[in-house]
């Protein structure tokens, strides 16, 4: 299974972990399309905790992150 | 009139009750803008560098900056600088809310406080006139109750600056708190305001701006609708922040395993989610709050108990939380409303009660010094009640702890448990995992600290582009450039989390606006390295050592034990000597051709 875990904005209406058949995805932007997120909505895309780009391949057993724009400090 | 300074500095002895007007030296005000810098500067220049931090000889500077108050975005901001008792080196913390502007509406471009009252005193500004008011009856006071006091007697328009009984008790890690729950929270600034019995400062103001004093009205506005326009488009201030406030970053540090848990001996909290600015917003939030003039409002206003108060920024919501095993976000609102009642610095506090559980769970803090509370892990008693001792100290123990994690590691033979940098705690981002945050955490001039270059931007938030936070390529250069910008903003008096979206240029364009200057971006970053070398040089005189710039031993030996970044440690080792060499440093300190290139000469040789 690939683990999909959205958080603040990118929950509404979504939740907040989800899981997929690694089949049907084999890559980030799949993933995106799968839940209607708008690639300029996403700032942080993480597989496995380490920043990367959504057109990258993704596989079973992946954990992905995925903010919007969201900062502090 | 020079361009947004009024030009007069108040200068108040508490010991013998004289106050003198002096005026702005403006050579000193173009060199070093305002603030940060020209307070740094004013407090080496007086000596203070060399004298003990509690002793009438220190000297508390309140100073703005010539964009405090002023028509541009954030510009709430003013800086408490004086000697760290905490540290024994430059302390400078800065603050939100209103008190800061409402100083500078004063008239007042800094207030220089010395020497140590006779009983415990308050000073009341009211535009031009200052005065020495009695406050023995507000002695014992919270923070909030002696704000409502004192409004009680000068009025709802005027605004509070005051310690609470952590100040009084000269505790290391005591902030001083303005309009509520603002802080000038770290380095225990609040203890040396405790140290001159000075409980509080009141100013009320007639004016409501400072068009007065402004060089060119209409290039500011401009230059503020240009940078309005980019904080609005940009997501992080735009949104991100109002919306969620700091606390987003508990997911995100989380999720990249470099959230420390546990006092760092691991970096991934598995109820991290519990305590996340998501889960505050569907609890807890009552609202968002903004500081003076503020366009990004990422204050947290959270219910406690039935209890409408300030709320707990990332920083506490980390250290509270995860650092200290505990994923009770109630409890963590409650110790963070605590901490502003008492005045105490959020970040410093929980980290040293993180650092004596380890001691407590290693066995080394025996239950029976504990007072019926013990240090143990995710204990919600423990972080409430000893929040409280700390902010009140009357147990051997709670004395320890009330002086922060290195010296309470260091009396149990144990100083690689406090998670520290010269003796100030480090905030909520794990240096092993993200290697570039971890050099500006080792050569910060005011010890452990995340604000004094945030590497975080680029390393995990992608701002202003992304950087791999597991390598060390180029990072010295860019630790060396955001300290030099930050530096920048701290001086001019705008909030740091404009940077965010605004850079060189935009600051340049409303800093030449308003005071008439004509830097250019370039040149304003040479300003910040001045800065930031007036700083060091500092506490060169203060007897810091080459050795001071180090980080705990643990984050050099240790890797990260679980999570995403399991298996990494700091290269600090490689970074150090990379960062020196940017800086033109040698063993920690500038060089005199270095001083001499940034306009220090009067620093050279010594």
């Amino acid at each position: 299974m690939i683990e999909v875990r959205l958080f603040a904005t990118l929950r509404n209406n979504r939740g907040k972990i989800i899981y997929l058949e690694p089949e049907k995805y084999t890559d980030g932007m799949q993933v995106l399309e799968h839940f209607q997120i708008p690639r300029e909505d996403v700032a942080i895309f993480l597989v496995n905790g380490s920043h990367s780009d959504p057109s990258g391949p993704i596989k079973d057993g992946d954990i992905l992150a995925i903010f919007p724009p969201v900062g502090g400090g | 009139m020079a361009g947004s300074y009024y030009e007069k500095i108040a200068r108040i002895n508490l010991t013998t009750g004289e106050i003198k007007i002096e005026k702005l030296d403006m050579e000193l005000a173009r060199k070093f803008i305002g603030g940060r810098g020209l307070g740094t500067k004013i407090l080496y220049d007086e000596g203070v560098a060399t004298v003990d931090p509690l002793s009438p000889e220190n000297k508390l500077i309140y100073i703005t900056g010539p964009m405090t108050g002023s028509a541009s975005p954030s510009s709430g901001r003013y800086m408490v600088v004086t000697k760290s008792p905490l540290t024994g080196m430059i302390a400078c913390s800065n603050s939100g809310g209103i008190w800061g502007a409402k100083l500078k509406y004063a008239g007042w471009d800094a207030l220089i406080v010395e020497g140590e009252a006779p009983e415990w005193t308050y000073i009341n500004i009211t535009d031009d006139k200052i005065e020495l008011l009695n406050a023995e009856k507000y002695f014992g006071m919270m923070s909030e109750e002696i704000d409502n006091a004192l409004k009680a007697v000068h009025g709802e328009k005027a605004s509070v600056l005051n310690i609470g009984p952590a100040g009084e008790n000269q505790v290391l890690m005591a902030a001083i708190m303005n309009d509520k729950d603002r802080a000038a929270g770290r380095s225990g600034v609040g203890a040396v305001m405790g140290s001159k019995k000075l409980k509080a400062i009141v100013v009320s103001a007639s004016r409501t701006n400072i068009e007065d004093i402004i060089y060119d009205i209409e290039a500011l506005k401009e230059a503020n609708r240009d940078c309005l326009g980019i904080i609005r488009e940009n997501g992080v201030t735009g949104q991100g922040l109002k919306t969620y406030g700091t606390a987003v970053l508990v997911n995100i540090v989380n999720n990249i395993g470099s959230f420390p848990t546990k006092n760092w001996q691991e970096s991934y909290y598995e109820k991290g989610d519990d305590i996340s600015g998501e889960t505050l917003v569907d609890t807890y939030l009552v609202k968002n709050s903004a500081c003076h003039r503020c366009p990004i409002a990422c204050g947290r206003v959270v219910n406690v108990n039935g209890k409408v108060v300030g709320g707990p920024e990332y920083e506490p919501l980390w250290a509270y939380g995860g650092n200290c095993d505990n994923n009770d976000l109630n409890v963590i609102d409650e110790a963070n409303m605590l901490c502003n009642e008492l005045g105490l610095d959020a970040i410093s506090v929980p980290c040293t009660i993180a650092a004596a559980m380890e001691l407590y769970q290693r066995g080394y803090i025996k239950e029976e010094e504990c007072d019926g509370v013990p240090l143990e892990w995710g204990s919600t008693k423990a972080l409430i009640e000893w929040t409280k001792r700390i902010g009140q100290p009357d147990s051997p123990l709670a004395k320890l702890m009330s002086s922060g994690s290195a010296r309470l590691c260091e009396y149990y033979g144990h100083p690689e448990y406090s998670m520290s940098v010269k003796k100030q705690e480090m905030p909520a981002y794990d240096a092993r995992g993200i290697q570039g945050i971890g050099i500006t955490y080792a050569t910060s001039n005011r010890g452990g600290c995340h604000v004094r270059g945030y590497m975080i931007s680029p390393e995990v938030l992608g701002l202003p582009q992304q950087l791999d936070r597991t390598v060390t390529d180029d990072k010295a250069f860019w630790a060396k450039t955001f300290q030099d910008l930050t530096a920048v903003i701290d001086s001019m008096g705008n909030c740091l989390f404009t940077s965010f979206a605004l850079g060189a240029p935009q600051y340049a364009a409303l800093l030449n606006a308003a005071t008439g200057t004509t830097y250019t971006p370039e040149e304003l970053l040479v300003v910040g390295d001045r800065i930031y070398n007036i700083e060091r040089m500092f506490n060169k005189a203060a007897g810091m050592k080459p050795e001071d710039d180090r980080l705990p031993k643990r984050l050099m030996e240790e890797p990260i034990t679980n999570g995403p970044s399991k298996g990494q440690v700091s290269k600090i080792k490689l970074t150090l000597p990379q960062y020196y060499e940017a800086r033109g440093w040698v063993d920690a300190f500038p060089t005199d051709e270095t001083l001499k290139k940034l306009g220090l000469e009067e620093c050279v040789g010594k």
